[in-house]
């Protein structure tokens, strides 16, 4: 369904995709790994086209994402930023349903705020929040209400940052049981960038590693283990030794 | 290329680049300025940020602008009273004032005001929305950052200032009405009829017209260098300090130009 081809993109002199080839099937989960700093953000930017890529194709159902019809196409995206980036002059309930106060999917207010603090409610935060402002939320919780926003639409095509960054263990559990959840009930095709490998293990039907710009290995959770690449191993394993260059 | 030559002519590359980078500027400038026009017309519109707009470009501005106008007016009669005096023409002071008022200072006056209180202010929202990619969220939500950020900040500037450009020359003139009769021994009934009689039609229409001209400039260069903000902290002070001069010197360019095409015949 999401196809990417050859995907360059480097900012000034410095290269950050290097030729990224990746492909995710329709109802498929991907959790993407890869050490910090290495473009995994950008890349899930590139597929939305907010950032363009320097050369590559990216492809959605076999056409083409810069000649689709921008507003159908973002119509079927959800995505929940690293930062979270919510709208700080909006209350968390306007934030969640942002998308079903206006535009195309635009409904009565009251059903969009119940609409909300359902969602609020799934990413474990209670109809207290609704009312305050983003800057009155913990690091953690402006996660979820990010994640809320992001599933509140129901898209097709979901994009998580780093959706557990941040939250306590228990939470980042519940947190992967919702996006599993939205797999498999809601048929979603998700993309996820983590770099807790329980995370990985719990949402991951395929991974797929990048580094030094491109995709170094990719293939079912299952194999993972038993990949026998050392850049991989080492990464899984979080060991400070191996082929991946640390600076100390 | 000898030593020599390349020294001398490295100099006027330099003014040279610098010249080309100007007109880019006011190129792309320019064609923001359109397409932020074009989505004025265009839906879907969004009228509770317009409103936003309308009270924090309008109404919360009103104090600032009342105030500056009222110390300029009162400033500015006792000076033409003290230049009158020296070929005994103080009694024009109420017509000085008022063409004084409602023709540049007033217009300048709120403009430069709506300049430091709104242009900064919309800048850094704007800069900050950018550097915590809020404008990249925006845009996930199939929503035109251009039409919800951009619009209807343009379409209060253009709507409100004009109001309280003509609010400040209400204020200016009160003010140079208090001086003059409170301690310059101007009778009240007289110095009114005095400024009606003077204005003409003209010197209000231009004093409104300037207003538009400025708030489009203002709320315009506010968006502008926000939207065009680099990152961190520093990219948003950049921005809003950009913003701020930007605005302030086309609004005082603009003004010249537009005193020349109104009264310069
Ligand atoms: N807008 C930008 N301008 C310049 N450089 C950028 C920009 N966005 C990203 N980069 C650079 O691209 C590189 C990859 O950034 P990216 O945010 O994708 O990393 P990441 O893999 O998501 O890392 P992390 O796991 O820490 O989030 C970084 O070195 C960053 O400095
Ligand atoms: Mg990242």
């Amino acid at each position: 369904m999401i196809e990417l081809i050859g995907v360059h993109k480097g900012f000034g002199a410095k290269q950050v995709l290097r030729g990224v080839d990746l492909s995710i099937a329709r109802g498929e989960s991907m959790v993407v790994i890869g050490g910090s700093g290495t473009g995994k953000s950008v890349l899930l930017k590139c597929i939305l086209g907010l950032l363009e890529p320097d050369a590559g194709r990216i492809l959605l159902d076999g056409q083409d994402v810069r000649e689709a019809e921008r507003d159908a196409f973002l119509a079927r995206f959800g995505m929940l930023f690293q930062g979270g980036a919510l709208f700080d002059s909006l209350p968390v309930w306007q934030n969640v349903a942002f998308r079903l106060l206006r535009g195309r999917l635009k409904r009565p207010r009251a059903e969009a705020r119940e609409i909300a603090v359902e969602k609020l409610r799934r990413v474990g935060l209670g109809p207290e929040v609704a009312d305050l402002l983003p800057a009155e939320l913990s690091g953690g919780m402006q996660k979820r209400v990010g994640l809320a926003r992001a599933i509140a639409a129901e898209p097709e095509i979901i994009f998580f940052d780093e959706p557990t960054t941040g939250l306590d263990p228990i939470m980042a559990g519940v947190i992967n049981e919702l996006i599993r959840e939205i797999v498999t009930e809601m048929g979603a095709t998700a993309m996820t960038i983590t770099h807790d490998m329980s995370s990985v293990r719990a949402i991951a039907d395929k991974v797929a590693m990048l580094h030094a710009g491109k995709i170094r290995w990719s293939g079912p959770v299952a194999q993972m283990d038993a990949s026998g690449d050392p850049y991989l191993d080492q990464f899984i394993h979080g060991r400070a030794e191996g082929p991946i260059e640390t600076l100390r | 290329m000898s030593r020599a030559l390349y020294r001398l002519s490295a100099p006027l590359a330099a003014l040279g680049r610098s010249a080309l980078g100007l007109l880019a500027a006011i190129g792309r400038v320019t064609l923001y300025a359109f397409e932020a026009l074009s989505h004025i017309f265009r839906p879907p519109f969004y009228p509770r940020e317009f409103a936003a707009a309308l009270l924090n470009v309008g109404w919360l501005s009103l104090p600032v602008v009342g105030l500056t106008a009222l110390f300029t007016g009162g400033a500015l009669a006792l000076q033409i009273h003290a230049g009158g005096e020296r070929f005994s023409a103080e009694a024009v002071v109420p017509q000085i004032v008022a063409i004084g008022i409602v023709r540049e200072l007033g217009p300048v006056l709120v403009g430069l005001m709506i300049a430091a209180r709104v242009t900064s202010s919309i800048a850094a929202e704007i800069a900050t929305m950018r550097v915590t990619e809020q404008i990249d969220a925006l845009v996930t939500l199939s929503t035109h950052p251009m039409k919800y950020l951009t619009a209807p900040r343009l379409l209060a500037g253009l709507l409100v200032v004009p109001a309280l450009v003509a609010v400040g020359d209400v204020i200016g003139i009160y003010g140079g009405f208090l001086v003059s009769t409170g301690s310059l021994g101007f009778a009240p009934g007289s110095y009114i009829q005095n400024t009606w009689d003077f204005l003409t039609r003209a010197d209000i229409a231009s004093s409104l017209a300037k207003g538009a001209a400025f708030g489009f400039i203002a709320t315009l260069m506010g968006c502008y260098h926000g939207m065009q903000s680099g990152r961190g902290a520093q990219g948003v002070g950049r921005a809003t300090k950009a913003s701020v001069e930007a605005a302030a010197v086309l609004i005082l360019a603009a003004n010249f130009l537009l005193t020349n095409i109104f009264f310069a015949a």
